[in-house]
C-alpha cells in the first residue's frame, strides 16, 4: 500500500483532514514532525495548510528552515511526489522548490469560500487522474494566496505547461488566474485551494478526490 | 565592534501592494486628498558584532537574502551605524 507522509509544523491545522482524505481512498498516511531530520519510508509527501510557525515574518518563511525540509527537498529531487496545500504551497515557494510567491490577496480580504478551478494540465503528480478542462469545486481559505512572479517566470510556467489549476473567477488577484503550479519535474505541486475539504459529499463536494487519487497513483509509480 | 542595523523591507517596484492601495483608497474618504504612491513595508532593528562596517553590512545583506526578505517580491534598504 502506498504511504503518504503529512508534515506537521507548529501551527499546521489541516493534517488530519489530509490523512482522512488519503485513507478514505485506500492509501496509508502518517504524520511527520517538522523537527525530524529524516523522512520515514514514504511514497509521497504532503505539506498541509495552517499557519506554520505562526506565519511569523512571512507565511512559510521560518518553515523553510525546519529540519525536515532538507529531507523533503532530497525526496523531491529524487522525483518523489510532494504536494503543498495552501500554507504548504507558501512553504514550497519560500523553500525554492516552486517558483513565485504568494502575496496578500488583492482587496485585502481573507477569503473562505468555494472556488471553481479549471484543470490546466494532467501532467502533474496532483492531476494525473484529472482531465484538462475539467472544472473542480474546491474551497479556498487564505489571506496570502495572490500568486505573484516576474513576467518572465509567468511566461515560462505557461510555455512549459506548469500551471496546474487556475481559478475560473479569480478571487484574489493571482497572476494568470493561477491557483496551483508545479516544478520542472512535475512531481512537486503547490496549490492554494484545499482538496481535503472537498473529499466527501457531506462536505459539499467530492471534487478534491481526483487530486488525492492522482497523488496516490504518482506515489505508487514512485514506490 | 557592535553595529546597530535598520532593515526596511519593501515590495519591489512593479509588485502590486494591496495594503498600500487600500490605504490610498481610504484616505480621501477621511478627507485627505492628493496622497498617492502609498507603499507598505516593515522595518526591523537589531545589532550585529562584526570586525568593521563592511563586514557587518555583508552579513546583514546575506541575512536579508536568506530570510528577512522574499527576493521574489521584496527588497531591503539596509542602514548600518556604529552602536
Amino acid at each position: 500500500m502506498t504511504k503518504v507522509g503529512v508534515v506537521v509544523f507548529p501551527g499546521t491545522n489541516c493534517e488530519s483532514d489530509v490523512i482522512e482524505s488519503v485513507r478514505a481512498l485506500g492509501g496509508e498516511a502518517e504524520m511527520v514532525w517538522h523537527g525530524d531530520s529524516s523522512l520515514p519510508q514514504l511514497d509521497a509527501v504532503v505539506i498541509p495548510g495552517g499557519f506554520a510557525h505562526g506565519d511569523y515574518l512571512r507565511p512559510g518563511a521560518i518553515a523553510q528552515f525546519s529540519s525536515i525540509m532538507g529531507a523533503v527537498r532530497e525526496f523531491a529531487d529524487k522525483g518523489g511526489p510532494v504536494v503543498g496545500i495552501c500554507n504548504g504551497f507558501q512553504v514550497l515557494t519560500e523553500t525554492g522548490l516552486l517558483p513565485g510567491a504568494l502575496q496578500k490577496n488583492a482587496g485585502l480580504k481573507f477569503l473562505c469560500q468555494p472556488a471553481t478551478l479549471r484543470v490546466e494540465t494532467s501532467n502533474s503528480s496532483l492531476t494525473s487522474a484529472a482531465e484538462v478542462g475539467q472544472t473542480l469545486r474546491i474551497p479556498i481559505n487564505h489571506f496570502e494566496g495572490n500568486f505573484t512572479c516576474s513576467p518572465e517566470t509567468l511566461a515560462q510556467l505557461q510555455d512549459e505547461d506548469r500551471v496546474v489549476v487556475t481559478y475560473v473567477d479569480n478571487p484574489n488577484g493571482s497572476m494568470g488566474d493561477i491557483a496551483g503550479v508545479c516544478n520542472e519535474g512535475r512531481n512537486v505541486v503547490g496549490l492554494m485551494p484545499h482538496p481535503e475539504r472537498a473529499s466527501n459529499a457531506l462536505l459539499g463536494s467530492e471534487d478534491g478526490n481526483v487530486m488525492f487519487t492522482s497523488l496516490l497513483q504518482s506515489a505508487l509509480a514512485n514506490a | 565592534m557592535t553595529f546597530s542595523v535598520l532593515v526596511e523591507v519593501q515590495l519591489r517596484s512593479g509588485i502590486s501592494d494591496p495594503q498600500g492601495q487600500t490605504i490610498e483608497r481610504a484616505l480621501p474618504t477621511l478627507g485627505y486628498e492628493g496622497v498617492s504612491g502609498v507603499r507598505v513595508g516593515k522595518s526591523m532593528r537589531f545589532t550585529v558584532e562584526a570586525a568593521d562596517e563592511a563586514a557587518a553590512r555583508a552579513q546583514v545583506d546575506e541575512i536579508c537574502q536568506k530570510v528577512l526578505t522574499n527576493p521574489v517580491i521584496e527588497d531591503a534598504i539596509i542602514t548600518v551605524d556604529p552602536a
